[in-house]
């Protein structure tokens, strides 16, 4: 199975990166209102069935990937 | 001559991949007169030690986020081990933020508000002077010690105990919330701090203020050996 993990600063949470891409966008003429900036991690697992292969990525997340005060994740599992 | 009385406290540093603190903080407590110790990441126990100090660096390259691989070296499962049977530790920059990450401080550490590596000489409050890390220090003090850092923003957790604040910017470099440059832990034996005491340990370096933390650790550590002998 393949699973790809988003990362992304909690709500509420500064996130400076977001803003400065926020301000260069709005130099480019697009309208913005906001912007947060996270991260993506794609898997590729030996696990070959879904329910178990999302089980053990949220493992990962909650040990490693993610801190949960700063930040929110979510999975998803494709074949 | 031989040389009677107590042993020189022994207090540990820890050298992960991609530390660069770790020389300096041992010249620095040699020069305190501990018996400074280097140790390694891959070692499963730490030596026969009366602290332990995780220096500054860019431990794994700060990938994912900082400390957070370092978490899971073996030696890090030895200073948590160390801190739950009432060590001391004291994470220094990168050693506070594995020190988070490891969940033996509260709260993370997260870009500079600023987005730019800051390195300069900060003013700093002492908050606490009844900790291990700051007796030889008074409540209210400023001291002048320096920070570098590219991910020094604290963010506390919601029901931190304003009693775990032991240092606070006069001049916030970094954008941390309430100012705090360093806590503890909730029984007062782990400490992190972003500035760099190590850096500022003599005058010819700016500013010697580091080593009132310092040797408040030698002298807690002293007091350990001393209990232990």
């Amino acid at each position: 199975m393949r699973a790809t993990v988003l990362v992304r600063p909690k709500a509420g949470i500064l996130d400076p990166q977001g803003e400065a891409v926020g301000s260069a966008l709005g130099h480019l003429g697009f309208a913005v209102r906001d912007v947060r900036v996270g991260k993506v991690i794609d898997l590729e697992l030996e696990v070959a069935d879904a329910t178990a292969a999302k089980a053990e990525v949220e493992q990962m997340c909650e040990r490693l990937l993610a801190n949960s005060l700063i930040e929110s994740y979510e999975i998803e599992v494709t074949p | 001559m031989a040389v009677s009385g107590p042993r020189r406290p022994r207090v540990g540093v820890v050298t992960y991949p991609g530390s660069q603190d770790d020389r300096d903080a041992l010249w620095a407590l040699g020069a305190l007169d501990a018996e400074a110790l280097p140790v390694w990441h891959s070692d499963p126990e730490l030596p026969e030690l009366d602290a332990v100090v995780l220096p500054g660096g860019f431990s794994y390259g700060d990938y994912l986020r900082c400390g957070a691989i370092a978490r899971f070296s073996p030696v890090t499962a030895a200073v948590r081990d160390f801190a739950e049977r009432g060590g001391l530790v004291l994470g220094i920059c990168n050693g506070f933020q594995i020190l988070c990450e490891a969940d033996l401080l509260p709260g993370a550490l997260l870009q500079n508000a600023s987005l730019r590596f800051v390195c300069r000489d900060v003013r700093l409050r002492v908050e606490r002077d009844d900790l291990p890390f700051t007796s030889r220090c008074r409540e209210g003090q400023r001291l002048v010690i320096p920070v570098k850092h590219g991910d020094g923003r604290y963010l506390p957790p919601p029901d931190l105990d304003p009693a775990q604040v032991v240092l606070r910017y006069v001049d916030n470099p970094n954008g941390s919330v309430d100012d705090i440059a360093g806590v503890c832990s909730a029984a007062g034996n782990v400490m992190g701090l972003m500035p760099h005491p190590e850096h500022a340990v003599d005058p010819l370096l700016g500013s010697d203020h580091g080593a009132l933390l310092l040797a408040s650790l030698v002298d807690a550590a002293r007091e350990r050996a001393l209990a232990t002998a």
